[in-house]
């Protein structure tokens, strides 16, 4: 095994053109595991510490563009407000230990369908800044997940950011497991409102074989929200309106049986997450971050 | 390959080190410095914490490549560390943007061959008394926070960390703050009895 230490990002795409086989290790939250236990020996680790740009992050007009290596503590102290359902996410992993160290390059390089991250990016709207020496560009996410634990990363492609788009409305996050420390997703559901466009938008975890969104549970919601004029209205979410939207979430599953919960019971959960947020969310909405944005009384 | 780092403000180098190794094993196995617990070598268990560049991360998961030039405090050190913190109004070395590992003399810190001899022993082995032990290491003795003792190293690190951070911590604080280190023995009671009893003395100094 060779180690490598490149200084700057340049310096990194060049070693990965050079070793396409290399594997960027950035907090090793992921990739140590791997290490100890025997179950990838590769042939050369690719340290991303010695970038700082990595760790950076730049609060933009529409976006924040998140350096691949920002760790998830950063993003709970510092980007709550901007970016409230992935810093809720990130305050769900682990431990504080883990998430002093990983960070959502890692999360987004494993890809695993439990990734925290995944949801909460999901609903907020992100796009994810590849490169390599060929270039740059940008894979939206509902693009970026392409199989269990597969991502749409060319052999000679790292992350350098992700451009998750600022909130402009409430989110939310919400996580099923056993304990509320060190525990990996039995599934997860995150959810975004986004008042300036009248949408909303979802992402669920550990309940597919990729992170997905609940589009037509979307749809379902944004015609009815439309419909009843509830964003400018500010009315309580209609039960048969949030039940109708919550089977459609559940509905998007497609889970498995595994040690840690049944398919029925993540079809099932994940509904009752979907309604839950969904009401959190609003209820937020029409309390005090909705007053700016609605014309009418609240009901 | 060989590391160059800061351990307990000491520089020290490590050869022959794999590339695949871990910071935990480099410790341990090469430097001699076992106070760091090996317990799953996969991050859920929190017995290996030690602080790198002032942040208590799981020495199990960093690559030994990766701390080359960087700063490590285990809990060998952490007697010297809080003394120095001490003196200094708060603010260990390297912690708060004080002075940087660069700036280490050899005079300072914890030499390796008195981290490897440290021990909790002293003239009362009930008590420690006649040792110096930080004001977290002290309570947990006081508090009978300490069973097997596996856990500890980790612990202390992670509340010694928490207390210079958070000087007056809810139960909720220390719970948080405590969430990735393991105990099978005590039940965590006495450690959060612990934990309180080494911020009110705290407080008490202030
Ligand atoms: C005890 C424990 C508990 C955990 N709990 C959770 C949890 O609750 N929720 C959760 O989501 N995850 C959890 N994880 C998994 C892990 O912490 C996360 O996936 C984390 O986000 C990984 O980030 P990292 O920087 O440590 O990644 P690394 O381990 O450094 O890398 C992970 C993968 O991404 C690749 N990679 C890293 N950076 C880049 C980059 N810039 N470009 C391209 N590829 C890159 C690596 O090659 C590797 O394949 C847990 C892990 C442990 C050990
Ligand atoms: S040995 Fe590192 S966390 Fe358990
Ligand atoms: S005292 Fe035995 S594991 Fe904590």
């Amino acid at each position: 095994m060779d180690f490598l230490r490149p200084a700057s990002w340049e310096e990194v795409l060049a070693a990965k053109a050079e070793h396409p086989t290399a594997v960027p290790i950035a907090g090793g939250t992921d990739v140590m595991v791997e290490i100890n236990f025997d179950h990838r020996r590769p042939e050369y680790l690719l340290d991303l510490n010695r970038v700082g740009e990595l760790g950076e992050w730049e609060v933009g007009e529409e976006s924040v563009r998140l350096g691949a290596s920002v760790p998830y503590t950063a993003v709970m102290e510092n980007l709550r407000g901007e970016l409230p359902g992935l810093a809720l996410a990130s305050h769900t992993v682990a431990s504080p230990q883990i998430r002093n160290r990983g960070g959502v390059g890692g999360n987004l390089g494993t890809a695993s369908p439990a990734g925290d991250a995944h949801p909460a990016l999901l609903a907020a709207g992100a796009e994810v800044e590849v490169e390599s020496v060929r270039g740059s560009r940008l894979i939206p996410i509902d693009d970026f997940y392409t199989g269990v634990k597969r991502n749409a990363l060319a052999a000679d492609e790292l992350i350098r950011a992700v451009h998750v788009r600022k909130a402009d409305g409430p989110q939310q996050y919400s996580k099923v497991g056993t304990r509320n420390a060190m525990v990996i997703a039995v599934c997860a559901f995150g959810l975004a409102l986004h008042p300036d466009t009248r949408t909303v938008r979802t992402g669920i975890g550990s309940a597919a074989p990729t992170p997905v969104r609940a589009r037509t549970a979307e749809e379902f919601l944004n015609a009815a929200l439309d419909e009843g004029g509830f964003w400018d209205n500010g009315r309580i979410i209609t039960p048969s309106v949030a039940k109708q939207f919550a089977e459609l979430c559940a509905a998007a599953c497609n889970p498995i049986d595994d040690v840690r919960g049944t398919a029925s019971y993540r079809r099932h959960a994940v509904g009752v997450m979907a309604r839950r947020t969904l009401t959190w969310t609003w209820e937020s909405y029409r309390g005090t971050d909705g007053r700016a944005h609605r014309k009418g009384s609240v009901a | 390959m060989r590391v160059n780092f800061t351990v307990n403000g000491r520089r020290q180098e490590a050869d022959d080190v794999w590339e695949g190794e871990s910071l935990l094993y480099v410790l341990r196995e090469r430097l001699g410095l076992p106070g760091s617990k090996n317990a799953c070598e996969q991050g859920e268990c929190g017995s290996c914490t030690v602080r790198l560049d002032g942040v208590p991360v799981c020495s199990c998961l960093v690559a030994a490549g990766q701390v080359e030039g960087r700063e490590v405090v285990t809990v060998e050190g952490l007697a010297d560390y809080a003394k120095q913190r001490a003196a200094q109004g708060g603010c260990a070395p390297g912690a708060c943007g004080g002075p940087s590992p660069d700036g280490a003399r050899a005079e300072d810190g914890t030499s390796v061959r008195d981290a490897q001899d440290w021990s909790a022993r002293g003239t009362d082995s009930q008590t420690g008394e006649g040792t110096e032990l930080s004001p977290i290491q002290q309570a947990f003795i006081d508090a009978g926070a300490v069973q097997c003792g596996f856990c500890t190293p980790g612990l202390l690190v992670a509340a010694d960390e928490m207390l210079e951070r958070n000087p007056t911590p809810t139960d909720a604080d220390i719970r948080e703050a405590l969430s990735g280190n393991l105990c099978r023995c005590t039940g965590y009671e006495k450690i959060m009895d612990a934990v309180r009893l080494a911020a009110a003395r705290q407080g008490e100094v202030v």
